[in-house]
């Protein structure tokens, strides 16, 4: 470096080193400061009154009890590693999925399950799309269901049961979150439970299937099906737009 | 060299600073990424050949996945990190740290937050988060162990021996605070039971929360604490001083500024509202500037040094370091653009984005201060000079296959998802044929994959025997000047 610019380095760094780097009280507290701006500006606003109804609709029910464990189940199994729940405004993507996802059809997502990789379909949309059958197929062999499919089976989900007190709780925090439950008592979770949980065990039965109200793969049916369908609907009767 | 208040400690030794945790992060880094990098070759197989998914519930991709993500990020690049701020922290301040209690909470709290999540994440115990999946009780342990850590620094700045803080020590600042404000914001939720809670956001806004978490874990996990390490290492291993004091500061700036902002780029194409999706393509776009200044800064560091790059290993592992954060931070502003984002989305391109930054940035910018400072902390010509530079060539290529296939890959896929034939209708309308046509490209993956990871053992192997080798009563190198 030549005499000139190193001369103009202490000059330009005078001022940085007598403003910060001394005094690392002060470093600490101006980069606190860079560093929320951007947060601020771009997460506060989601919160204004004004804002909040860019993600809200009465046309979105919440999760069912079955359907809260099933997305519980969807969440252990990491399905949101390898399909997307996000229908984007293209149209190759709406010819394959369906509408566009619109923003209050997320409201009750609690956490978001956008995810962030396709190594199989967007299932956004995927409710009442397939049988039930095919779905409880497909979690016991996906390539009997989808030739070439690259994804795991999962025999646990048809033994392993759904156990309504952890549902309960689930529900019981949902609410305090401000999911509208009419009620989180134990004894009627497990009612609703057993029987949504029975309308699928039944449809099953229709394709020679023997399944439980509790069995896993039927909470994990019942999320499945549920997805996307409102928004169809929805979306169906005011003839697409917002 | 800076005027410094008279210290206990000389310039240029070691006497009175505390090794030993310098030692313990060290002996972690190692051993954390070779798990980490081994559960990435076994997903890596497991995508490429299914049966691999045992139909066991604790080894499917879906578990796996986190444990890899988590092991690599915060179990090797933490400790790494954790590793080069307790060595050069101390060097740069005069000062031994504050607490070695202090220290070794950090330690022993940080390793078994790696441990919990190595059990709790194969277990299906997850918040679902991107880098942010480990349950509630948890995140409590990473927000006490964290503030240890803050405390324990920041003491140490508060008795430093040297008014000036060194340009690698503002960088440090940025992490602590940074991934204490990430973290702490993007982790509140409503517990339902000990293994399960709920986050107090729902749909887009929990999702803009968790990909501004999620960007800035990039930013402020994978980049500025080891553009910290880069302003201190690769000085020492060059025996030059930092080129340019001024673009230091300007970049530092720009760089803590910018990059919060950037978190949106992650949901282009959603229903977030269109402003909040602009400005984080914007800010994205603007962050090359900051990025390259890093980048040249530390390339031309190396002006008088180049001949030295042919045959010293560290040095090779910290130019392809530097190289590769060049082209990454290029690559992540050109997909934050939403007509390229259309394309990338969701496909094997950002697969291939964030392993030429890992692999290619974190990975060999570490490998080359691990290879410094084994043989500076323990007083130890290498065991192995020759595997170093074997180690160099096998994770240069294995990126090398590792990006060049996901960008294939990635690219395919994306063209074929949206390809229409004539008659305005889906040309490959069945979503499992795409699928099935990316896995040669998987293989050439898992293959560059497994090539960084042999590297990685040779340099493990080469670390055992260095540090059970005779002792090299050999002179500390000549401390370079801070700026």
């Amino acid at each position: 470096m030549s005499n000139d610019q190193s001369q103009s380095e202490k000059a330009y760094g005078r001022l940085h080193r007598r403003l910060f780097e001394g005094k690392a009280a002060i470093f600490a507290i101006a980069t606190t400061v860079a560093i929320s701006v951007g947060g601020v500006v771009e997460i506060i606003p989601m919160f204004s009154t004004s804002s909040l109804s860019w993600e809200r609709a009465g046309w979105v029910t919440p999760y069912a009890p079955l359907e809260v464990a099933g997305r519980d189940i969807y969440i252990r199994e990491g399905c949101y590693l390898c399909h997307s729940q996000m229908v984007r405004p293209m149209r190759a993507e709406m010819l394959r999925y369906g509408e566009w996802t619109r923003a209050a059809e997320y409201q009750y997502d609690r956490p978001f399950l956008l995810g962030s990789r396709r190594l199989g379909p967007d299932l956004q949309r995927v409710g009442q799309k397939y049988p039930d059958a095919w779905h409880y197929e497909h979690m016991r062999d996906p390539r009997a269901t989808s030739p070439g499919s690259v994804m795991p089976t999962y025999p646990w989900l048809h033994r392993d049961k759904i156990d309504p007190a952890d549902v309960t709780a689930s529900m019981a925090a949902l609410a305090k979150l401000g999911t509208p439950y009419t009620t989180t008592e134990e004894g009627a979770v497990t009612a609703r439970l057993r029987s949504d949980g029975q309308m699928i065990v039944d449809n099953l039965a229709q394709a020679g299937i023997t399944a439980a109200w509790d069995d896993e793969i039927v909470a994990l049916i019942a999320y499945l099906q549920r997805l996307g369908v409102e928004g169809r609907q929805h979306l169906a009767t005011q003839g697409g737009g917002q | 060299m800076e005027k410094t208040t008279t210290g206990t400690v000389a310039a240029g030794t070691d006497v009175g600073y505390d090794l030993d945790i310098v030692k313990m992060f060290f002996t972690a880094t190692v051993v954390w990424a070779l798990v980490g990098m081994l559960v990435g070759v076994i997903i890596a197989l497991q995508l490429a050949w299914w049966p691999a998914n045992l139909g066991l519930p604790w080894t499917t991709f879906g578990r796996l996945r986190p444990l890899h993500t988590n092991a690599v990020i915060f179990a090797f690049g933490g400790n790494v990190v954790f590793t080069g701020i307790y060595h050069s922290t101390q060097r740069l301040l005069r000062t031994r740290m504050f607490s070695d209690t202090l220290s070794r909470v950090h330690f022993w709290g940080w390793q078994s937050i790696i441990v919990l999540a190595a059990v709790t994440l194969p277990l299906g115990m997850t918040q679902s988060k991107e880098y942010a999946e480990l349950i509630w009780p948890i995140d409590v342990l990473i927000t006490v162990v964290w503030v240890v850590f803050g405390v324990n620094f920041f003491g140490t700045l508060a008795r430093r021996k040297v008014q000036h803080l060194y340009v690698a020590i503002w960088f440090y600042m940025s992490f602590v605070i940074t991934i204490a404000v990430l973290h702490i914001v993007n982790s509140l939720a409503v517990p339902a039971t000990w293994f399960r809670s709920y986050p107090v956001y729902s749909g887009l806004t929990d999702a803009l929360v968790q990909w501004w978490y999620g960007h800035n874990a990039v930013g402020f996990f994978l980049t500025t604490p080891f553009l910290g390490l880069m302003y201190y290492y690769l000085p020492r291993a060059a025996e030059r001083p930092v080129y340019s004091y001024r673009l230091s500061i300007i970049h530092f700036w720009a760089l803590v500024f910018l990059y919060i902002w950037a978190g949106p780029h992650h949901l282009l194409y959603s229903a977030l509202p269109d402003w909040a999706q602009t400005l984080g393509m914007v800010f994205s776009v603007m962050l090359i500037a900051p990025s390259w200044g890093g980048m040249l800064n530390g390339l031309l560091t190396l002006r008088g040094a180049w001949d030295r790059v042919r045959t010293d290993p560290i040095l090779k592992f910290m130019v392809v370091a530097v190289s590769f954060y060049g082209m990454s931070t290029f690559e992540g502003p050109m997909m934050s653009i939403r007509a390229v984002n259309g394309l990338a989305h969701y496909t094997n391109w950002v697969i291939g984005h964030v392993h030429s930054g890992a692999l290619g940035w974190v990975g060999m910018i570490s490998f080359g201060m691990l290879y410094w400072m084994v043989q500076n902390i323990w007083k130890r010509p290498l065991a192995h000079p020759t595997w170093a530079s074997h180690h160099f060539w096998l994770a240069t290529i294995g990126i090398v296959l590792y990006t060049v296939s996901m960008w294939a890959a990635g690219l395919m896929e994306g063209l074929q998802w949206r390809a229409l034939n004539d008659a305005g209708q889906l040309a490959n309308p069945i979503f499992v044929d795409i699928t099935a046509r990316l896995n040669p490209f998987l293989w050439i993956r898992l293959l560059g994959g497994a090539m960084y990871l042999t590297g990685a053992v040779m340099m493990a192997v080469n670390f055992w025997q260095t540090i059970r080798g005779p002792e090299r009563p050999a002179a500390e190198p000549v401390p370079v000047a801070a700026d």
